[in-house]
C-alpha cells in the first residue's frame, strides 16, 4: 500500500497540530485508566438514551468544535492581519476557512442548538422523552463521528479546500487531487443521516407526545421554532444527500455529474448545494428565535406579544427559505427573469422577520426587566442582527450584488446573521438552560463580563470587513499588498478577534468558576420562568416529570404560579423508562471506519464495514428490550431527595 | 405497555403509532430525496454527450417484467397486512415470502439490465445522462434491496413470535415502504422509460 496518502508535509503548524491531537488522546486515555472511569464513560454516557444526557454531549462537542473552528478564524485574521503575512500559504489558507466554515456551521452551529432541542423539547411539552430515544442516540454518534471524520482530516491526508460550498469544477477530481474533498462528501454525508434522523424524531415528538391540554397553538414558541425547524430539516437534508453522493460518485467512481465535458454540468452541482445550504441557515436561526422569545418573555414577566403572528411568520419564513437558493449566484450566468425572481423572494423574507423583531420590542414594552446574561445576549442581537438584515437586502439586490459578490462585505454580512442570530442565541440559552440541567446557575457578574467583550469584539472584528468588501477586497484572499490599503481596517479587524477570544475564554473560566462555587439552587425555578421545564426539579430527574403535568393556559407554569391553576393533579405511579444501549455507539463507530475508508479508496475495509453496519442494524431490529419501570416508591424518594427534604 | 384494544395491533401501544407516524414522516424525507434525484435525471437526459442516448439503450421487455414484479408484490404485501389484521400467521408469512421473492426478481432483473448497459458500452462514467440513470435507478434498486433484507429480518421474527404489536408494526411498516417503492417505481416507469422510449 502507499503509505504517501495519508501524509500531510510540511508545516510547523501541523505538525503541532498532530502532536497535540496525539498527546490530548493519551491524555485522556491515562486520565479514565487512573481514575477507573472508563465503565463510568461506557454506562452513563456513551450507551446513554436519555435526551438530557444527549443534549449535554451535543453541547459539549459543539463547544468543542467552536474551539477548533476559533483557532481557524484567529488563524485566518492573522494572516490577513497586515499585507504579506506570511504565517499561512495559500494552500493552508484554503484549507482553513474551508474548514471554519463547515465545522462553524455543520459541526458548531446546528450541532449546538440539536443539543438545547434534546435537553428541553421534551420538558417544554411535558414529555418523559423524545418519541424514540435510541434514535436519538443513533444521531448523536453520526453527528459526531461524521464531525470526527473532517476533523482528522486536518492531519491525515490534508483537508477539503475548495471552500464550504465546494463549487464545481473546482471540487472535482481534475483540480482538488488531494483526498481532501472526499473527505467532505463522507463526512457531511455520515453527519447528515444523523440530522436528519434528529428530524424525524423531534417532528414525532412534538406533534404526538405533548402533555395532555397543550394544544398546538398552547406550545411554548421555542417548541414552535424547534417543530418548523425539524421540517426544514426532513425535506432539505435529502437534497444534500443528493448532492454528496453525486460528489462522491464524480470523485471516486468517475461519473459525470458536474464535470466540464461529456454532459456534465457543474452548475447542478452550485443549485443543489443552496437548495440546501440555505434553509440551512434557517435551521440554525428559527430555533435562535425561538429561544430569544423564551427568554425576552421570561425576563420581561410579560406574556409574548403577538404569539399568533410570531407563529405564522415564521411558518412564512420557512416556507420561503426554500425559494431563495439562487441569490447566492445571481452573477453565476442566469438571466434577468431569475434574478429578478429569487430577488424579490429574498426580500420578502425581511418582512416576516421584521414581524417578529417588532413583536420582541413590543414584549419589551413596559415590561420589568431585569438584565441577566442571558437578556444582554438577547437584547445586543436585536440591532446587530438588523444591521445583518439591511445588508442582507441590499445584497438581495441582484444588481447590485454584481458589486458586493465574493467580498468582505458579504463575509461581514452572514457573521452578522450568524454571530447574533445563532451563536449569541446558543450562549444566551446555554446561560438560561444551564441551572436546569446543572442544578446550579452561571455567575452572572462573569457572564456579564464575557458578554461586553464578546459584543463589543464582534462589531470590531466584523464591521471593518463591511468597508474593505467596498473598497474591493475579495474574499478568500490569503494575502494582499500594502498598496491595496487594506492593512490597517484589516489590522483592526484582528484586535476584535483577540477581543472575541477573551470573551470566550471568560465564558469558559465562568462554567469553572461557577461549577466550584455556586450555591446550589433548590426549588427548580431560579429565573422564576413560564414554560413546563421550570415546573420540574434541577438537576432533572431520569424520568423529567413525576407526574405528567396538564396544560391549560399558554404560559401553564407562569399561570399556575399566578393563578394558582393546578399543574399536577394524579398520583405518582410506576414509570416505564427505556434501557441503554450500546448499539448507537457501535454504529458510530463502524460509519467512521466506513467513511474513512471510502475518503481513501480501501475498497475492502468499506465493504466489510457496510456489511457490519447492516449487521449492526439487523440486531437492534431484533431486540427485544422493552425497557423497565422506575417503581412509584422509588419516584417518590427521588423527589424528596431532589427538594432537599430528608428520605 | 399499555395495549389499546379498540385500535388494529399493528397501531395498538402508543409506541406504535409513533413509529407509524415516525415513518411517515420519514417517507416525507424520501419524497424530498427521490424527487431530487427526478429532477437531476430530468436535468441531464439530453446530455449524452458522445454516449447512447435513453431510446438507443431502452428495451421494454424487461422493464414490462420489472413492473409486473413490483406491482404485484405491492399486491401481495397489501394481502400479508390483511391477513395479519386476521391474524392468520402462516398466510401472512406466504404473503411476505412471495413478495420478498418477487422482490429478488425484480433485482436481479435490474442487475441483468445494467450488465447489459455497461456491454453496450453505456456505462456510469460515460455521460452526464448514462450518470444521472444509473443513480436513479441503482437508489431505487438498493432501497429495494435494501426491503429484502428487512423483509427477511421481519420474517424470522414472525416465525419466531407469532403475531404480536411488535411484529404486526413492523410487518405494517414494512409494507408502507414497500409500497412507497413501488410507487416511485410507477414514476422511474413513466418518466424514464415510456418518455424515453417515446
Ligand atoms: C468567532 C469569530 C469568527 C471569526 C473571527 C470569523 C472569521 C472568518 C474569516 C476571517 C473568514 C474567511 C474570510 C475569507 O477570507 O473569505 C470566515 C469565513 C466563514 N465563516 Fe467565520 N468567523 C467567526 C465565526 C463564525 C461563525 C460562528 C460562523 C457560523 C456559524 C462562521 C461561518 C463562516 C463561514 C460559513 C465562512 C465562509 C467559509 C468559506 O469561505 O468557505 N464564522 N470567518
Ligand atoms: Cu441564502
Amino acid at each position: 500500500m502507499d503509505f504517501e496518502r495519508f501524509k500531510v508535509h510540511g508545516e510547523p503548524l501541523i505538525y503541532g497540530a498532530m502532536i497535540s491531537i496525539a498527546l490530548a488522546t493519551i491524555g485522556i486515555i491515562i486520565g479514565l485508566t487512573y481514575f477507573k472511569k472508563w465503565g463510568y464513560l461506557w454506562r452513563e454516557w456513551l450507551t446513554t438514551v436519555d435526551h438530557k444526557r444527549i443534549g449535554v454531549m451535543y453541547i459539549l462537542a459543539a463547544l468543542l468544535m467552536l474551539f477548533r473552528g476559533g483557532v481557524d478564524a484567529m488563524m485566518m485574521r492573522l494572516q490577513t492581519a497586515a499585507p504579506e503575512m506570511k504565517f499561512l500559504d495559500a494552500q493552508h489558507y484554503n484549507e482553513v476557512f474551508t474548514t471554519h466554515g463547515l465545522i462553524m456551521i455543520l459541526f458548531m452551529a446546528m450541532p449546538f442548538i440539536i443539543g438545547l432541542m434534546n435537553v428541553i423539547v421534551p420538558l417544554q411539552i411535558g414529555a418523559r422523552d423524545v418519541a424514540f430515544p435510541r434514535l436519538n442516540a443513533v444521531s448523536f454518534w453520526l453527528f459526531f463521528f461524521g464531525a470526527m471524520l473532517l476533523n482528522i482530516s486536518f492531519v491525515i491526508g490534508g483537508s477539503p479546500d475548495a471552500g464550504w460550498s465546494a463549487y464545481f469544477p473546482l471540487a472535482s477530481l481534475e483540480f482538488s487531487p488531494t483526498v481532501g474533498n472526499n473527505y467532505y462528501s463522507l463526512a457531511l454525508q455520515i453527519s447528515g443521516i444523523g440530522t436528519l434522523l434528529t428530524g424525524v424524531n423531534f417532528i414525532v415528538t412534538i406533534l404526538k407526545m405533548r402533555a395532555p391540554g397543550m394544544k398546538l397553538m398552547k406550545m411554548p414558541m421555542f417548541i414552535w421554532s424547534a417543530l418548523l425547524t425539524n421540517v426544514i430539516i426532513v425535506f432539505a437534508f435529502p437534497v444534500l444527500t443528493v448532492a454528496l453522493a453525486l460528489m462522491m460518485f464524480d470523485r471516486l467512481f468517475g461519473s459525470q455529474f458536474f464535470t466540464m465535458s461529456n454532459g456534465g454540468m457543474d452548475m447542478l452541482w452550485a443549485n443543489l448545494f443552496w437548495v440546501w445550504g440555505h434553509p440551512e441557515v434557517y435551521i440554525v436561526i428559527l430555533p435562535a428565535f425561538g429561544i430569544y422569545s423564551e427568554i425576552i418573555a421570561t425576563f420581561s414577566k410579560k406574556n409574548l406579544y403577538g404569539y399568533t403572528s410570531m407563529v405564522f411568520s415564521m411558518v412564512i419564513i420557512s416556507l420561503l427559505s426554500f425559494l431563495v437558493w439562487a441569490h447566492h449566484f445571481y452573477t453565476m450566468g442566469q438571466g434577468a427573469m431569475v434574478n429578478g425572481f429569487f430577488s424579490i423572494t429574498t426580500m420578502a423574507i425581511a418582512v416576516p422577520t421584521g414581524v417578529k423583531i417588532f413583536n420582541w420590542l413590543f414584549t419589551l414594552r413596559k415590561g420589568r426587566i431585569t438584565f441577566t446574561t442571558p437578556m444582554l445576549y438577547t437584547l445586543a442581537f436585536i440591532p446587530i442582527f438588523t444591521i445583518g438584515g439591511v445588508t442582507g437586502v441590499m445584497l438581495a439586490m441582484a444588481s447590485a450584488d454584481y458589486q458586493y459578490h465574493n467580498t468582505m462585505f458579504l463575509v461581514a454580512h452572514f457573521h452578522y446573521v450568524l454571530i447574533p442570530g445563532a451563536v449569541f442565541a446558543v450562549i444566551a440559552g446555554f446561560h438560561y438552560w444551564f441551572p436546569k440541567v446543572f442544578g446550579f446557575r452561571l455567575n452572572d457578574r462573569l457572564g456579564r463580563h464575557a458578554f461586553w467583550w464578546i459584543a463589543i469584539s464582534f462589531n470590531v472584528t466584523f464591521f471593518p470587513l463591511f468597508l474593505l468588501g467596498l473598497m474591493g477586497m475579495t474574499r478568500r484572499t490569503y494575502t494582499y499588498s500594502a498598496e491595496t490599503g487594506f492593512g490597517p481596517l484589516n489590522s483592526l479587524s484582528f484586535v476584535g478577534a483577540v477581543g472575541l477570544c477573551i470573551g470566550f475564554v471568560i465564558l469558559v473560566y465562568n462554567i469553572y468558576w461557577s461549577t466550584r462555587y455556586m450555591p446550589k439552587d433548590t426549588n427548580g425555578d431560579p429565573w422564576d420562568g413560564r414554560t413546563l421545564e421550570w415546573a420540574t426539579n434541577s438537576p432533572i430527574p431520569a424520568y423529567n416529570f413525576a407526574i405528567v403535568p396538564k396544560v391549560q393556559t399558554r404560559d401553564a407554569f407562569w399561570t399556575s404560579k399566578v393563578d394558582n391553576i393546578p399543574l399536577f393533579e394524579e398520583k405518582i405511579t410506576k414509570i416505564h423508562m427505556p434501557s441503554n444501549t450500546g448499539k448507537p455507539f457501535i454504529m458510530g463507530v463502524i460509519f467512521f471506519i466506513f467513511g474513512f475508508s471510502m475518503v481513501f479508496s480501501l475498497w475492502i475495509p468499506a465493504i466489510l464495514a457496510a456489511v457490519g453496519i447492516v449487521i449492526v442494524m439487523a440486531t437492534m431490529s431484533f431486540d427485544r428490550d422493552h425497557g423497565f419501570y422506575i417503581s412509584a416508591e422509588e419516584v417518590i424518594a427521588t423527589e424528596k431527595k431532589l427538594r432537599g427534604e430528608t428520605v | 405497555m399499555k395495549i389499546d384494544a379498540s385500535k388494529p395491533l399493528e397501531y395498538s401501544t402508543e409506541e406504535n403509532s409513533n413509529k407509524i407516524f415516525g415513518f411517515w414522516v420519514f417517507l416525507g424525507a424520501e419524497i424530498a430525496l427521490f424527487a431530487t434525484l427526478f429532477t437531476v435525471y430530468l436535468v441531464m437526459v439530453n446530455r449524452f454527450a458522445s454516449g447512447p442516448s435513453g431510446p438507443e439503450i431502452f428495451e421494454i421487455g424487461p422493464v414490462l417484467y420489472e413492473t409486473f414484479l413490483l406491482l404485484s408484490s405491492s399486491f401481495t404485501i397489501g394481502l400479508a397486512v390483511h391477513a395479519m389484521r386476521h391474524g392468520y400467521k402462516k398466510a401472512m408469512m406466504v404473503f411476505i415470502g412471495i413478495t420478498l421473492l418477487m422482490g429478488l426478481a425484480f433485482a436481479g432483473i435490474e442487475v441483468m439490465e445494467f450488465l447489459t448497459y455497461i456491454h453496450e458500452g453505456a456505462t456510469l462514467q460515460t455521460s452526464g445522462f448514462l450518470s444521472s440513470l444509473f443513480v436513479l435507478l441503482g437508489t431505487h434498486g438498493a432501497h429495494v434491496s435494501f426491503g429484502l433484507l428487512w423483509g427477511g429480518a421481519i420474517l424470522i421474527q414472525l416465525w419466531r413470535q407469532g403475531i404480536n404489536p411488535a411484529t404486526a408494526n413492523k410487518t405494517f411498516i414494512f409494507s408502507l415502504y414497500w409500497h412507497f417503492l413501488d410507487i416511485v417505481w410507477i414514476f422511474i416507469f413513466s418518466f424514464v422509460y415510456l418518455k424515453g422510449l417515446m
